[in-house]
């Protein structure tokens, strides 16, 4: 393992203070504890609280800011934060409008912020929850724990902070957030796995020209294993994918997120963005918005993610709408 | 029957172990989780440790009450709310009936259950605590029973948590939640917690 690191059990505490010092304009640590709050905060304004397991920066705390999220809370990597720190995170969010907590759909995030949520209430703070669940590489859900939150999450992030930044109400931005999930949906492909810096190897082993479709962002197995293939196949493959999950109308309208995973460099980011456009050039559907970059990353994984939104109403504006945060 | 003494030297006991098998639960995770189940656990029962060593406590549930709370706050992912749960069912049972180990590790069960969801059969933790409470409810348990059903979680297909992304590749593996769980009931068997 070759990493620039201290103490492998440090990684979170001082990726955080790094963090703040950086974006000490923008975002603060609220003391003792792994949350990251806005700096600037709005009266009034439902307070968008996401998180999770450390080692897919700039999730999430990268997305704290107006517009995004108001607070962001770090879990060890690649494991929840506990109740406690959620719980921190959200009366440090709150603004008198209520909180809305946006948790990926995995088994320790889910029950850590349900935990929070319940603490939360009983010192009288309204509290909503929205899970993500946009990997559709699970199949078979029913008979795991569902499927997984992934670099949809971010979108989810983008479309409620705005909405929030424009005076929605809890209720309503709860009602948007349930609409705007089902519309959401993730695909990756992994080179290779992502080595967290405690356990010191990666998390599985792929030869040198093998990769794996459909692997999830803390190395859960994909569908397919296969030999390395060029960018236009593999956008050819997660095209497919997706155009099944949605079963594509003509005169749809799309959003789409290339995230890269970590190790993969925007050059090939690009080259596979590319490589989407024509896939979806053969398709009756427009795309009105898109993103590129390593937004949900899993450590050093090499790999990339297409995302797909399904745009409804006035969905697009709020994508638009200004943030001012680090790493949108 | 509980007593502060021996809850304490239970848990103490369960915190030497993990310590100790820091690297293998770590190892069998890696199997079929994420590979971090031993560091999380063993960052949880050494901040518990430390929270008992402080204390003087009047009430076993006091012990296990602490126990929960240092467990939920440090252990993180799936295990801290589990075991979280589990310790603070059983410091309210122990707070009604301190004699009972059968009512107060059912109560723990329950605890997890509600928590996780998981049934008898889903390869987790509670495919230990399950037959260890219905064991107690017959009179006993022995290191071979606990042994026996962390063993038997091999043969189970994970259909909760995030060993379930591997469906049938779970098969053949032990679940990493279900042997810290034997350590619990290792450590009270031990602690000769159970009145014969």
């Amino acid at each position: 393992m070759k990493k620039i690191i201290n103490q492998p059990d440090q990684v979170v505490d001082q990726m955080l203070k790094g963090f703040v010092y950086a974006n000490g304009e923008l975002v603060k640590r609220v003391p003792n504890t792994t949350v990251i709050v806005q700096k600037h905060k709005e009266k009034n304004k439902v307070a968008l609280v996401s998180g999770g397991g450390s080692g897919h920066e700039p999730a999430h705390a990268g997305f704290v800011g107006k517009g995004m999220l108001t607070a962001a809370v770090a879990g060890e990597v690649f494991t929840s934060p506990s109740p406690d720190q959620v719980l921190e995170g959200i009366k440090a969010a709150d603004n008198g409008a209520g909180v809305l907590l946006i948790i990926k759909n995995y088994t320790g995030d889910v029950m850590n912020f349900e935990m929070a949520k319940e603490l939360a209430e009983a010192e009288g703070i309204v509290v909503e929850q929205l899970i993500v669940d946009d990997d559709i590489a699970v199949e078979d859900s029913t008979h795991t724990a569902g499927k997984r939150g992934v670099a949809g999450t971010v979108i989810v992030h983008k479309i409620l902070g705005a909405a929030a930044d424009l005076g929605m109400s809890l209720t309503d931005m709860k009602a948007l957030g349930d609409e705007l999930v089902k519309q959401v949906k993730s695909i990756g492909v992994a080179l290779t796995a992502a080595t967290v810096p405690e356990v010191g190897k990666p998390g599985f082993s792929l030869a040198d020209d093998e990769m794996e479709y459909g692997v999830g962002i803390h190395s859960e197995p994909g569908y397919h294993r296969t030999k390395v293939k060029s960018s236009s196949a593999i956008a050819e493959e997660l095209v497919s994918k997706l155009k099944q999950a949605f079963d594509f109308q003509s005169g749809e309208t799309y959003g789409l997120l290339v995230n890269g995973l970590g190790a993969t460099p925007l050059m090939e980011q690009y080259i596979f963005l590319h490589d989407v456009e024509k896939q979806l050039a053969n398709e009756d559907v427009s795309v009105a918005f898109k993103k590129v970059g390593a937004l949900m990353t899993s450590l050093d994984m090499n790999g990339v993610s297409l995302t797909l939104v399904k745009l409804e109403q006035d969905w697009l504006k709020l994508w638009q709408h200004p943030v001012d945060v680090t790493d949108w | 029957m509980l007593t502060v003494d021996n809850t304490k030297a239970w848990l103490e006991r369960f915190a030497d172990k993990i310590e100790t098998n820091k690297a293998y639960l770590s190892e069998l995770d890696s199997v079929i989780g994420d590979g971090d189940h031993g560091n999380n656990m063993a960052r949880g029962v050494k901040a518990m440790k430390e929270k008992l060593s402080e204390e003087d406590y009047a009430q076993p549930e006091e012990v296990l009450k602490d126990a929960s709370m240092a467990l939920l706050s440090k252990i993180g992912g799936a295990s801290g709310p589990l075991y979280g749960s589990a310790l603070l069912a059983m410091s309210k049972q122990a707070g009604q009936d301190s004699a009972d180990l059968h009512a107060i590790i059912k109560a723990g069960l329950e605890g997890i259950t509600k928590r996780g969801k998981a049934e008898v059969g889903e390869k987790t933790m509670v495919d230990v605590w399950s037959p260890v409470v219905e064991h107690l409810a017959e009179g006993t348990v022995t290191i071979e029973d606990v042994q026996d059903s962390v063993e038997a979680t091999k043969e189970l297909k994970a259909s909760k948590g995030r060993a379930s992304y591997l469906g049938e590749r779970s098969l053949g593996e032990l679940d990493p939640g279900a042997v810290s769980s034997g350590f619990l009931f290792e450590a009270m068997i031990e602690g000769e917690i159970i009145d014969e």
